[in-house]
């Protein structure tokens, strides 16, 4: 086995106050080994809120700027504006927000920042629901989820918004998914990122949760690399909204990604045919775009 | 999976889930929330609860758009509440502002915690009583109340749909994360024990309905949409058809309005409480978590001889100025005891009108006031110590 090529440095330390196996603490891991030291990152509410950590528990070697909740790309164009009037064009400023922080209350604010082409990088981790503040859903929470504002017979019957096609929709000059569970695949987005400079770009990572999923802490990074292989989270590249480049093709039946989360126990074998058929679907949608197969980039299954 | 609006018994239950079944008992039935700590409890509740007596719960993308779902789900003629805290309290005020000048009844749940900003999300404090009175723009009154324990966040809150219906006016349940998140005990009612009031309705030819001309104590009856009758609701000023006018005449007249029906009916609206004020030389003015904190002060105090007394402030808006001149003819002092720097302290202030001093015991939040900083400071004001 071919040993993983990530970068050695660390600006993620020790102290992170992530709950056991937190796969948002795994992404900014691997996002700050691929961008660097030269980073200023923007949270607004959202669980890293919280995992940055207390002092003298501050986890992170760069600049973090705290943001009220709806305003991550609004807050970082202001950072933007401001490095480059003080001759800092360089340095690169990440908004880092969950999906409640980006598919919901902070839609209008990353909306916003992209029409104007704001030079950042807006990234997503995503947990499929506000975990911080105990597991309600958002809208990127998947069909078929239990949460607390889910409950019982009342699971959520509406579909995880695609946030990628919002972004697309919006010319975005590049706009990527990744996963913890496939790192390199992952860095190399974040610099491609990184180095697009001059435009606003957007990074989807997938940020398995077992707090609120309901699962193991050991099984965060299998769970993510489920979700590839399953096709409910592909990893794919566009570029000016148009341009799709595949970089996966799943193989295995979405029972295997369901199965072990407890969010999904409750659900009968119809409901994860239903689920199976729309991730077909979904899936069937972004090949055409694609215009063919995927092309396969170094990817460890 | 039906069940009934009113848990009849004793519950062992939060400050939030009593909430969420005293709005039930007043026949709420649209909650639109948005998660935020320490308020979630009580969407969660009602997400539970809302399917079990067929009302609706929509958890929404932001707290601007719960408040704006309230008003409208109260604007097509259903009882609505939101609950929230601090940072989503803000994004609120634009909607409360909205619901304040088209007369529309909701009501909002603060579970208040230590701010400014994003402050102690998990910790109590009473810092949003200024905002409560003035947080959206322009001049206008409202109501809130003030509960002090999980049985009055249920009582309290069906107190608050009930002025709310009466007086076509928002109207703000002030607890605070301590209250929100302490289990006592909560004794629920047989459902025909409690009064719920409902706003009054529009009566009579529908052409001829003038949607904002007051009817019984300054208040217009309410129609809601879809009932046949024409109605045209906006935040514009507006007249008694609800027509945009913009004119300084019609803009006096609807304040007039809108701040009359609370102005010119205070008795009715305002509700205070006594504890050993007949004879105080003292007295503590305070509302919440810190009229326990308080009660306990006015005991110890007396045993060292100290005559306090406690002015319990359930509503404290519209603030009983009438109750607080009274006392200022007659007593040493004044101690405002609340976690927050100085809010409620400033209406004690110009109310006491420099006939009595008036103190602070404040908090910058996080936790709640010990009544050994009460007596304290009782001691050092009486000459005690």
């Amino acid at each position: 086995m071919r040993p993983l090529q990530v970068p050695e440095e660390e600006y993620l330390r020790r102290g992170h106050v992530g709950c056991a196996g937190c796969g948002a603490v795994i992404a900014m891991r691997f996002a700050l080994k691929a961008l660097g030291p030269d980073t200023v990152v923007v949270i607004p509410a959202c669980c890293w809120g919280v995992i940055a950590g207390a002092y003298p528990q501050s986890s992170l070697d760069v600049p973090i700027l705290h943001a009220a909740f709806a305003t991550a790309g609004a807050t970082a164009s202001g950072v933007r504006a401001a490095l480059d009037m003080r001759g800092e064009p360089d340095t690169t400023v990440m908004a880092w927000a969950g999906d409640g922080g980006t598919f919901d209350i902070g839609l209008q604010s990353l909306s916003g920042a992209v029409e104007r082409d704001e030079d950042i990088l807006y990234v997503c981790y995503d947990n499929e629901a506000y975990m911080n503040t105990g597991v309600q859903r958002s809208s990127s929470t998947p069909y078929g989820t239990r949460t607390t504002t889910t409950p019982r017979e009342g699971w959520k019957r509406t579909r995880k918004k695609n946030i990628m096609e919002t972004l697309a929709a919006h010319r975005i000059a590049y706009a990527a998914t990744a996963s913890i569970a496939y790192p390199e695949d992952m860095i190399r987005k974040f610099r491609k990122a990184r180095d697009l400079k001059g435009h606003a770009r957007f990074l989807h990572v997938f940020a398995s949760c077992p707090t609120g999923w309901g699962v193991p802490s050991e099984l965060t990074v299998k769970l993510a690399r489920l979700a590839v292989r399953t096709n409910v989270f592909p990893l794919y590249e566009v570029e000016n909204g148009v341009s799709y480049t595949l970089n996966t093709e799943g193989d295995l039946p979405v029972r295997a990604y369901l199965s072990p989360q407890g969010r999904f126990r409750h659900l009968s074998p119809e409901d994860i045919q239903d689920i199976q058929r729309m991730v077909d679907e979904d899936w069937r949608l972004l090949r055409a775009k694609a215009q063919g197969p995927p092309q396969r980039a170094r990817l460890m299954a | 999976m039906t069940k009934p609006a009113v848990l009849t018994g004793e519950h062992f239950m939060t400050g939030d889930e009593a909430a969420a079944e005293g709005a039930l008992a007043a026949g709420c039935r649209f909650f639109a929330g948005y998660p935020i700590t320490p308020a979630t409890e009580v969407a969660e509740r009602i997400a539970e609860r809302m399917p079990q007596v067929g009302g609706t719960f929509i958890q929404m993308e932001d707290e601007i758009a719960a408040m704006a779902a309230v008003v409208g789900a109260s604007c097509a003629g259903v009882k609505s509440m939101t609950a929230t805290s601090g940072p989503g309290f803000s994004l609120m005020m634009e909607n409360l502002g909205l619901a304040v000048c088209t007369e529309t009844p909701c009501v909002l749940v603060n579970v208040q915690r230590a701010g400014p900003s994003t402050g102690l999300p998990t910790q109590g404090a009473q810092g949003d009583m200024m905002q409560a009175r003035w947080g959206s723009h322009g001049h206008y009154d409202l109501i809130a109340l003030a509960p002090a324990s999980p049985q009055e966040c249920f009582h309290l809150t069906i107190e608050a749909f009930n002025l709310s219906e009466t007086y076509r006016v928002p109207v703000l349940v002030m607890t605070d994360e301590i209250i929100g998140h302490l289990s006592e005990r909560v004794v629920i009612p047989p459902a025909k024990a409690i009064k719920t009031v409902s706003r009054p309705r529009a009566k009579g030819r529908k052409d001829r309905f003038l949607p904002y001309k007051p009817g019984p104590r300054g208040v217009a009856p309410m129609a809601a949409a879809g009932e046949g009758y024409r109605i045209h609701v906006t935040g514009l000023t507006h007249d008694e058809r609800g027509y945009p006018v913009m004119t300084v005449e019609a803009q006096a007249e609807m304040m007039d309005r809108i701040m009359g029906k609370i102005r010119n009916n205070r008795e009715d609206i305002i509700r205070t409480e006594a504890y050993r004020l007949d004879d105080a030389d003292f007295v503590l003015v305070s509302y919440g978590v810190s009229a326990r904190t308080s009660l306990a002060a006015v005991d110890e105090a007396r045993e060292l001889g100290i005559r306090a007394g406690l002015l319990r402030l359930v509503t404290p808006w519209p603030f009983p100025e009438e109750k607080i001149r009274a006392l200022a003819g007659r007593v040493k002092g004044f101690v405002t005891v609340e976690i927050n720097l100085g809010q409620m302290h400033l209406e004690v202030e110009r109310c006491a009108g420099g006939r009595a001093p008036a103190y602070l015991v404040g908090h910058p939040g996080g936790t709640i006031i010990p009544p050994e900083s009460v007596v304290d400071m009782l001691k050092r004001i009486s000459g005690r110590t």
